[in-house]
This record gives structure tokens, sequence and C-alpha cells, in this order.
């Protein structure tokens, strides 16, 4: 950017309390228009509510914002978009059996009968403009989530957006959409458009920001020039300490069988395959981590061996570790666990299936294990003692252990839930996106972890969507691809573009089993 | 540009609030009813809102006959909501106690005409209360199944269930009619009482406010303290998440819904053995809906229903005497019991938010 720095909003000594808490205590931040800034904090470093104040979702308690050099007052969503502030919230608010073109005009004053062809003329043009690919005509339902998140950018630009702010854009992408998606950013951000991003992923931020602004604990620590920053001087900032990024993989210990699948196939109620012929050896001792684009089958390949969801055929044998053989195919959970069979879970939905969102830490403690006992009354005393004990291990924030744990924040959910699950000393170990939307502080707890329970012995099964991480933590990687397994790699020698291509090829032979 | 003002209000949600603070708020609530009332009621009759409410007072327990009566129809709107409080804690919009009501009266009614000669006095209340706690227990069963197996809206189908429950009752009234040609049952076994509930150490309705107190007690352990209870909020909260604890969903919901239909067959009991002794398709009298209110002001807590359940049944009590006594019209008293629930209703809002007002402006 040759010429002046061109001031596009700037937020003077914002401060938003909430009750006692001091979400963000007088922030100041310049964002200049052809820039894009990096937001960059831990959870509940209040990112999200600072961005809220600018589009209109919250009334700052104090400060000042100026657009354009104007002060103006933000009390509502509308007024956010009459200043051309546009947000692309994380979870999308899309309309789903509505076309992207009806989608974008919704909500605008386009009089009784809209023209739908000259919305979707302006839509193609602005698509063209910054390098996107859209049908305007494509039902949203039909839609991946990349393309919702095309009509989502697009409806804030239709509305004459040139500030945009984008929460985690790319949770939910492909390496190779959040290249495109880069590329889009880029040329808005050529165009002369202010953009804020906010984000957890380390290398995204240098890829892809020109300035990036630090936040903990609703203090704004500093802004540096991205040219300027590494991943761990930005870490340090953002945790207050130095923090080894370094994911340690120890060697695993005496691996043995200890979950065998073979030829697993499940159909969905719409009668689709979501696994075809699914066969491998879960180790005991060893991380095996399951790489593939998201929606390839990995919560139904979890849910079908944890008994949640409905297999047609093929067979999931678990090998006892003092001998024997226990089929687990097509048995609930509570059969499953009395077999004996110490089977941890943590699901993708955590709120709504790994735990009870109303009840405090105690009340969730005992989900497994309510039964315990013979009195038809609940016994609250053992699952109390290991709620106090996971807090304080797992330096769980909460106000108090019968605090409902939907009211806490991301990464808190994720310590009582994982918490929880190895409290049960497992012998098999299975996580979904166990880090998904956690800060680099609590990722890397959560992959300590893992490795505990790899190097107890037990079998640990890990879906993950970053590569370089699954990498650097498994010993050995499945690939699945639209149900199938498209490979199974060594971890120690493969590359990420192997796995990449892996991901979105069908059928190939992998190493073997 | 001209800049906008800062709104006017700006609501937060607020963290636990204490205690007292809630009840204080409450109270507040509740003395700006009566004085929204009040100034109805001079506006609209010119009367003195002084001497209105205290002939409310006196409607409600101003005798020890109308205090009676008091207590015994808080105790049936009490059991009716005990009776919505677990289904509703499992988010199963049960709006069909009303017919789960009749079909518990009628079945109390049948055990009493048919049964009333046969046996002798503490066999045939046993049989009556097993009766109809078993014909709630199948109507609050029907929807259940339904949703179990095939995913039915239960809200619409225990709705329509209370119609039929209606009409069943409206088929036994005539089959039952006595003196014929009156339209009505009448007293059921006017010299025998076969059936009615005994008085206890010389209250007419003792039984009534000991089996509701004690069903109370249990329902507040079965809520909270018992390991059905909990299988019960935790399908409430997600159904994946039972799954996932290995609880069967569709076992817990028609275990639940028997409870539910079962303690409102009950409150048909208690009305019909209890207090009537006698069966009409009005005996419900609109409780099933009333309860709900009862279910969800009470936040599902047994004993805060007891309270509520009492001051309804307080306030339509006194509403009906100032509609007699100053010979206004019964909806005079649905306005008043109307107005007030606005406010307590309304009073939640300031329990979970705060507003602040917008700060003054230096010009």
């Amino acid at each position: 950017m040759a010429q002046a720095a061109q001031p596009a909003i700037e937020l003077k000594n914002l401060t938003k309390r909430f009750g006692k808490v001091v979400a963000n205590d007088h922030i100041s931040l310049t964002v200049n228009r052809g820039e894009v800034l990096a937001l960059l904090g831990e959870n509940g470093s209040g990112k999200t509510t600072l961005m809220n104040m600018l589009s209109g979702i919250y009334f700052p308690d104090e400060g000042h914002i100026f657009v354009g050099g104007n002060e103006v007052t933000i009390r509502s969503p509308k007024d956010a978009f009459a200043l051309g502030i546009g947000m692309i919230h994380q979870h999308f608010k899309l309309v789903d059996v509505l076309t992207a073109v009806e989608n974008i005009i919704l909500g605008l004053d386009e009089g009784a009968v809209p023209d739908l062809k000259e919305a979707a003329r302006k839509i193609q043009a602005l698509a063209d403009r910054y390098g996107f690919e859209v049908d305007p005509f494509q039902k949203i339902y039909r839609m991946s989530v990349s393309q919702k998140q095309t009509v989502e950018i697009l409806k804030v630009l239709y509305r004459g957006a040139d500030i945009l702010i984008l929460d985690e854009p790319t949770a939910v992408l492909t390496p190779q959409e959040t290249d495109k998606l880069f590329q889009v950013l880029r040329n808005m951000r050529a165009d002369g458009k202010a953009i804020i991003i906010i984000t957890h992923k380390l290398n995204e931020v240098l890829e892809i920001s020109d300035r990036v602004a630090i936040l903990r604990k609703g203090e704004h620590i500093a802004t540096v020039e991205t040219a300027q920053a590494t991943e761990s001087s930005l870490t340090e900032m953002m945790v207050g300490k130095k923090v080894s990024l370094n994911i340690d993989r120890p060697d695993p210990v005496n691996p043995t069988p200890r979950l065998v699948v073979e030829g697993l196939s499940c159909v969905d109620a719409q009668g689709v395959r979501t696994l075809e012929d699914v066969s491998f050896t879960a180790m005991a001792g060893e991380i095996l981590g399951v790489a593939g684009v998201a929606g390839s089958g990995q919560r139904e390949l979890l849910e079908s061996i944890a008994g949640l969801y409905p297999i047609a055929s093929g067979r999931i044998t678990y090998l006892v570790p003092n001998g024997g053989e226990r089929e687990l195919a097509g048995m609930h959970p509570r059969e499953i666990r009395a077999l004996g069979i110490s089977l941890s879970f943590v699901p993708e939905d955590r709120l709504g299936m790994g735990l009870v969102g109303s009840m405090g830490m105690t009340g969730n403690m005992m989900l497994k294990n309510y039964r315990a006992g013979r009195l038809p009354l609940l016994d609250r005393k053992p699952p109390r003692a290991l709620a106090e004990q996971v807090k304080e291990q797992l330096e769980v924030v909460t106000p108090g252990i019968n605090y409902p744990v939907r009211r806490l924040s991301g990464g808190n959910v994720q310590k009582v839930l994982v918490g929880r699950e190895i409290a049960a000393e497992p012998n098999l170990f299975m996580a979904a996106y166990a880090v998904r939307g956690l800060d680099i502080n609590t990722s890397m707890t959560i992959y300590r972890l893992l490795n505990e329970q790899k190097q107890r012995g037990a079998a640990v099964i890990y879906v993950g969507e970053d590569l370089d991480v699954l990498l650097e933590l498994c010993d050995r990687i499945l690939v699945l691809c639209a149900g199938q397994v498209s490979g199974i790699v060594d971890a120690r020698r493969a590359t990420k573009e192997e796995v990449g291509l892996l991901m979105t090829k069908t059928r190939k032979v992998g190493e073997g089993k | 540009m001209r800049r906008q003002k800062e709104p006017l209000f700006q609501m937060s949600r607020r963290e636990e609030l204490p205690f007292l603070k809630a009840v204080f708020i409450r109270a507040v609530a509740v003395v700006l009813s009566l004085l929204v009332c009040a100034l109805f009621i001079f506006l609209l009759t010119g009367l003195n809102p002084a001497e209105v409410y205290a002939t409310m007072i006196d409607g409600a327990v101003g005798t020890s006959r109308r205090s009676w009566i008091l207590v015994r129809d808080a105790m049936v709107l009490l059991c009716v909501s005990l009776a919505l409080a677990p289904a509703f804690r499992m988010r199963f919009w049960n709006i069909g106690a009303e017919g789960q009501i009749l079909v518990g009266g009628v079945a109390t009614a049948a055990c009493m005409i048919i049964l009333g000669d046969a046996l002798p006095a503490p066999a045939l209340m046993l049989v009556i209360i097993v009766t109809s706690v078993l014909a709630g227990a199948i109507w609050g069963l029907i929807p259940a199944l339904f949703k179990a197996r095939w995913n039915t809206n239960e809200t619409l189908f225990t709705l329509m269930l209370n119609y039929v429950a209606i009409q069943i009752v409206s088929y036994c009234v005539v089959f039952w009619e006595n003196p014929a040609g009156s339209n009505s049952v009448g007293v059921i076994n006017p010299s025998t009482n076969a059936g009615w509930l005994p008085s206890l150490f010389g209250a007419q309705y003792g039984w009534n406010v000991v089996i509701v107190l004690v069903l109370t007690a249990v329902m507040y352990l079965y809520m909270n303290h018992s390991k059905q209870g909990y299988e019960v909020a935790v399908v409430g909260e997600s159904e994946n998440t039972a799954r996932y604890a290995g609880i069967s969903v569709s076992r817990v919901i028609i275990r639940t819904m028997a409870i539910s239909g079962g303690i409102a067959g009950l409150a048909g009991f208690i009305l019909v053995s209890g207090s009537g002794h006698t069966i009409s398709t009005t005996i419900a009298d609109g409780r099933g809906y009333t309860a709900i209110v009862v279910a969800w002001l009470a936040r599902f807590n047994p004993v805060y229903m007891i309270l509520i359940s009492f001051f309804l049944t307080f306030m339509e009590r006194g509403a009906i005497q100032i509609a007699t006594a100053y010979n206004l019209s019964e909806y005079a008293s649905d306005m008043v019991t109307g107005i007030i629930l606005f406010f307590i209703l309304g009073s939640e809002f300031f329990i979970n938010y705060q507003l602040r007002l917008r700060k003054k402006e230096a010009a």
C-alpha cells in the first residue's frame, strides 16, 4: 500500500462490561483502507465482544467509534450496515430453502416484487470483481460450506460494505478453500476495503494480514506489523508468557491391536451412504489420526463405533487387553459399557451431545455413570469430587462447579468434557475436532492430554482438521474421502500434500492396515 | 454527518442475582400491579379500591369455609402443576392436562357408580385411585407413544386429546344422567357417600391436602434427586446427549408421560371424589392450562408451585367475590388476575436483564 494510510474505522477507548466482567477495557484500534487486520487473542479475550460493538449487536459502555473520520453511534445492525460495516459470522445466517440471490436481497427494501435477475446480475458482477465462484440461483441447502460462506460475504458486499469483519472464516474450510478465500480477501484489499479477520491459526495470520492486533483478557496488548512478527512472538503476546508450539510425539508404547473395523458401511436417514467399506485397526499405545474434508464420514465413523449411529454392515471388534474379543457393531452405548469396555468419546458437538448445557460440572460428571448405586436416588458425592478434581487439574475457569457449563467459554467447556472422558481411564479414546475454536494454549493442553492417554496404553482415534497438527501429533493417519478410506499413511513420513491429495481422491489402496 | 443519540435504554444480561434482590423485584411487581388494578377499578367503576381489595381478601379467606375452599382449589391446581412439571422439564409440551384430568375424573365417577355398593370402603377407595391414575396415565401415554415411535408433534396431539376427553365425558354424562332429563349426573351416591374421600380430623378436605402435599415432596425428590429425574432433565436438554449417555430416549418419554398423565388423573380423582362428587365436562375448569403458568413461574420447583398455586387461587376466589359483591361482570376478576400476571411475568425480565438509562450528554 503505497499511498498514505487512510483510516476506515477508528476505535477509541471502547469499553464493555458484563456485570463485574470487563470484556473490553479501553480498547483503541485503527483499521485503514486497503488493509487486512488480524485480531488475535485467546478464548474469552474479548475479540467477539469488540466486533459485536462494531456490528451493532452490543452497545459500548464507554468510548467512541469513528468511521471515515466522523464519530458515529452504532445502535443496531442496521446502523452498522448504513455505515458500510458488514460482519460475516462464524455460524451462517442463511435461509436454507432460498437461493443465493434471495438470501442476499432478503431484508432489503426491494419493493413487493424484487427484480431477481437484476440482483443476480449485480451479484455476478461483484463475484467477478473479487474472484468468487457463485451460482446466484442455487439453493443454499445444495451448497457446500465454502459456497455458503461466499454467499454470506456477497451479502454484505451487496449492501455496500467496505469494512468487513470475518469471524473465524477458515475454521470450516479445507486448505484449498482457505487459499481461495485468501485470494478473494487480497482482491478486496487491493480494492480499498478494510478487512478485520478473527482467527486462531497463526500461520494464516502471518499469511494474510498486514497488521495484527492482540487482545488479552479484554485489554489491547499491542498492534504489530505482520512482517515483523513470528508465530512464537504472537503467541507470547497473546498468552502473556512463552509457550512451546512444538507438539510432542512420544514413540508408541507397545502397540497392540485394540479395535479392528472391517468393511463398515453406514446409511443415513435419507438412504445416502455415509460410510462405505471402511476397514482399519486402531492400536493401543498410538494415536490414529483421521483426516478428510468436512463431512467425509468422520462423525459417522466415530459415532458408529460408540454405538450412536446405525450400522448397515460390517464388524467392529474390540480386543480386550488381556485376551478375548467383543463385537461392538449394533450395540448401544449402555450395552458397550455393560461389557466392561471403557470407551471414551469426545464428540464434535460438545454441548449438543457430550454435555448437558444447563447443568453444572457436577451434573455433567455423572452423565455416564449416574446409575451407580442401587438406590433410585442419585449419589452426587463422587461426581462432585470428580468435578473439583477436573477443575483443579485442567484449570477450568468457572464461578463454581454448579455453574451451568453452557455459560462457560468454549475452551472451558471442552476441558470439562475431556476431563470427564479421561477420568474414565479409557482403553479406547476417540475425539472429534477436539481443538476446534480453542486458543493455542488450550489446544496444547488437549494435545498433551491425548499423548498422556496414548502413553497410558489407550488406543486414541483423533479426528482433526488441521493437517499440520495431524502430521505432528499422530502416529498414523487414516484419510477419509466421501465415506471411503482413501489411504492410511505413516504420519512420521507423510507430507501434507500427500494427505491433501488423498482427501480428494476416492478409492486408493493404502499402505495396509 | 449528524450524530445519532445513544439509545435511551440499554439492556444487558445479568449474572446471578442475589436471592433477596430477586424477591424484592417480584414484590415490587406485585405492589405495582395492585396499584394499576386500583386505578383501573377506580376509573371504570368509581369504587374505592381499598374497599374492593378488602372484599377480595374477605372473599378468599373471610370465613373458615371460604378458606377451606381456597385450600381445596389450590391443592387441585398444585396437583395438576406437579403433573406438568416433569413433562415440561423434558421439553415435552403437554398441554393435555385438561383431558388427563377429565379421564381421571370419569374413571373415578365410573368406579363410584358401578362399584359403589359392591366393595367395602377402603377397597373401593384403592380401586378408584388406581383406576383414575391409570386412566390419566393412558391419556398421557398415547401422545408419548406416538412421539417416541413416529416423532409426532406432542403439542397438537395432547391438545386434541382434550377434546376427545370432553366428548367421552359428555357421553358418560348422558349415560349416567340423574335425574333423567337434567343433562347432569348430579351428586353420586348422595346417601351412602360411597367412594367419597372421607374427612380427616374433621376437616372435609383434609385428605386432599395430605395427598397433594405428600405428592409435592415426592415429586421434589423425584425431579431433583432421583436417577429418573436426572434422565428427564438430560432428555429435555438434548436427545443426542441422552443417547450418548446411554439413556433410552423413547423409554424416558413414555415413562415420564405416564407419570405426568397419572398425576393429572389423580387430580381428576380429587376433583370428583374429594370435592365435587359429580362429573361434568367442566370439572377441570381450565386448570390444565392455568397449571402451565404455575409450573413455568415456579421454574418446575415444587416448593414454589405451592406458593404460586395459592396465590392464583386466592386471586380467583377474591375476584369472584368482588364480582358478586359489586355486581360486576365475572370478567372484572379475569382482568385483575390478568394485570397481576402481566406484572409478575414482566418482572422476570428485570430479574434476567438490567436496563441502563442513557447518560446525560454534555451539550
